[in-house]
């Protein structure tokens, strides 16, 4: 693991099923991602993205290999360091925006720092309409999921998952469910996030469009990096 | 319990008012059916009390049957001796016993009685009562007979009596005819009849007869004695203790009225199981309707679930909020089920002044409070399983990662 790197991944391996119906889905990845990284991961649907994503985020253990990040093993983390750990310094934003439909746009982007804590206090709403902000929605923090339009609620759950300050958020086909306008809308502010916070971003897409706006681009194919 | 986990439950119970006011209606209705059989079991069984005890004596204060008694002193022989048929027990030394039983705690009333049976006699009509000799004053102490007056006057001067209205109406008598009475200690007497009750208890209404102590005492040949002392105690319920303490304090014998009416208990007993039984039923409904309603919504919140524990919320969170979701929904069901129980029943006249086909229901029985908390209590019990279901969800699968 580099001096830069946040986490590091070796020898990776996640199988599903067992004896016939076993499935090898990561066929050993090795993969590491400096502080401030901007990477996009692409490859074909089956080619094991969601997966690598899913285990880089603590949602799912590997089978096999070594998972290391800041310095912690996570392959050997029990369920609740890895819940505290994931709620420390990682941020997710899914195809699906997954807002909570009773909470506010304000609520909404407290809401990992608050399950965290307990409580909502000052400080996180003072981050969280910074981040609303920040995302262009300061006018909308009161405003309900429901009242908001799809690329709207993708800000939302990209200034989510930036509530924790996190190192790397883990993004799952973001603008899969937007149209071009918000897409790229999208995507400028998480260059923009990516450039003012320093906050490392691994994007997982199949639009080269979208690919193209990534300094790195990591591929897979049938469970192996082939280029990263 | 996290002050978020608080709010994010109130949030979600507010945001669909509609959901909630139903599943808070059923649980009100099941505490308002909770509350009104408490009250009505409770009502019934006080109105069957009343009206059992309401015309007799709680406890009873005789002479003691003696016990038999060695005579031999070199204890070889038992001598037994035989009840003497042709004495009557009569407590001989009863002035001094009297200011015992008033100053015992929970006596109502006292009623020193002379009682004997005898024959009244109408032309060639004869019929079996029994007298009841009552001090002046004391007419109404145990049964309410000034109550009970449906002709005439309930003074008893030394040559009236008063007889219940079933006597008056198999004999044929009114109020001023004279008849006479031949006790059975073979003494007779003319009498005026001075008035006329209906105690609704067939067997005085048809062979009581009461006059004055007085004569009562000339009638049956007692000169200085007493048949017995009537007591009333309040709580009546009490009547068991009391008269041991009796039995103790002056030593008589004392008989509780609980004694002579085990089958009355039985059936005030069995009525309460099967109240329970009721109740206990209309807790589960509660329970089975707010878990189904929670598993219910935990499905159709599958991706919030797994959001939250993607983002970090930790199992405890999850299982605070779906408990204290169900939690809060048996709380305010069960308060506004009390109040619709409280103003329903409100109107409702109290139990001693219950008509006959009325319902006897006795709101101070309701059992509120109870109510409440017992509901409160299934309803966080009936939302830890599927609380559990929740915070079991694996949020990978749940938002499709």
């Amino acid at each position: 693991m580099s001096a830069e790197a946040i986490f590091s991944v070796s020898g990776l391996t996640k199988r599903f099923g067992e004896g016939e119906a076993e499935v090898l889905v990561l066929k050993g990845i090795d993969l590491s991602m400096a502080a401030g990284e901007m990477a996009a991961l692409l490859g074909p649907s089956g080619s094991g993205k969601s997966t690598l994503l899913t285990i880089l985020g603590t949602l799912m253990r590997a089978s096999g290999g070594t998972h290391d990040m800041l310095g912690v093993d996570l392959m050997q983390a029990s369920e609740g360091q890895r819940t505290k750990f994931r709620s420390k310094h990682l941020g997710f934003v899914f195809q699906f925006h997954h807002l909570l439909p009773d909470l506010s746009a304000l609520e909404n982007v407290m809401m990992p720092a608050a399950c965290a804590a307990g409580r909502e206090t000052r400080a996180m709403r003072e981050r969280a309409t910074e981040l609303l902000d920040a995302v262009g929605l300061a006018d909308r923090r009161d405003y309900r999921p429901s009242a908001m339009s799809g690329g709207q609620r993708q800000r939302v759950a990209v200034a989510r998952a930036l509530i924790n300050n996190p190192v790397l958020v883990l993004a799952d086909e973001p603008t899969g469910n937007l149209d071009r306008q918000s897409a790229d809308h999208v995507m400028d502010l998480i260059r923009s996030i990516n450039q003012t916070m320093a906050t490392s971003f691994l994007i997982s897409t199949h639009d080269e469009h979208i690919a193209g706006q990534c300094p790195r681009r990591i591929e897979l194919l049938d469970g192996r990096i082939v280029r990263s | 319990m996290s002050p978020y986990a608080v709010k994010l439950a109130i949030r979600h119970l507010l945001s669909h008012p509609g959901q909630t006011a139903l599943l808070m209606a059923g649980v009100a209705l099941g505490v308002s059916v909770f509350i009104f059989m408490s009250a009505l079991i409770g009502g019934l069984a006080t109105l069957l009390t009343l009206r059992t005890v309401g015309s007799i004596p709680h406890i009873v204060l005789e002479m003691p049957d003696r016990d038999p008694a060695i005579l031999s002193p070199d204890g070889l022989a038992q001598v037994v001796l035989q009840k003497d048929l042709s004495r009557r027990d009569q407590i001989a030394i009863w002035q001094p016993v009297i200011p015992i039983i008033e100053k015992t705690p929970n006596i109502i009333a006292v009623s020193p009685q002379i009682r004997g049976s005898a024959f009244v006699e109408r032309g060639q009509t004869v019929a079996p009562v029994g007298v009841i000799g009552v001090m002046p004053g004391k007419l109404s102490e145990i049964a309410d007979i000034d109550a009970a007056m449906v002709d005439g006057s309930s003074n008893l001067p030394a040559d009236g009596i008063l007889i219940g209205s079933r006597l008056a109406r198999d004999l044929g008598l009114r109020i001023g005819q004279v008849v006479r009475l031949s006790s059975d200690r073979g003494r007779a007497r003319s009498f005026r009849i001075g008035g006329i009750f209906t105690l609704g208890i067939a067997s005085a209404d048809r062979q009581a007869v009461y006059m004055n102590f007085t004569t009562a005492r000339a009638l049956f040949d007692l000169p200085t004695g007493i048949s017995r002392i009537e007591i009333k105690v309040a709580p009546a319920t009490d009547a068991a203790d009391i008269a041991e303490r009796l039995r103790r304090s002056t030593g008589l014998k004392a008989t509780a009225w609980t004694e002579d009416n085990s089958q009355l208990f039985e059936g005030l007993d069995a009525q309460a199981r099967t109240g329970i039984i009721i109740k206990a039923f209309s807790l589960v409904t509660i329970i089975v309707g707010i878990s189904s309603a929670m598993l219910l919504s935990i499905v159709r919140r599958q991706s919030e679930i797994g959001i939250m524990r993607a983002m970090g919320a930790s199992k405890g969170l999850v299982i605070s909020i779906f408990v204290l979701e169900g939690t809060l929904i048996g709380l305010v069901g069960a308060i506004v089920g009390a109040v619709i129980a409280w103003l329903a029943l409100l109107p409702l006249p109290p139990v001693t002044e219950v008509r006959s086909g009325g319902l006897p229901i006795d709101r101070a029985q309701g059992d509120f409070l109870l109510a409440i908390t017992l509901t409160t209590l299934a309803a966080m019990l009936a939302s830890i399983l599927p609380a559990r279901n929740a915070a079991r969800i694996d949020p990978v699968e749940a938002i499709g990662a």
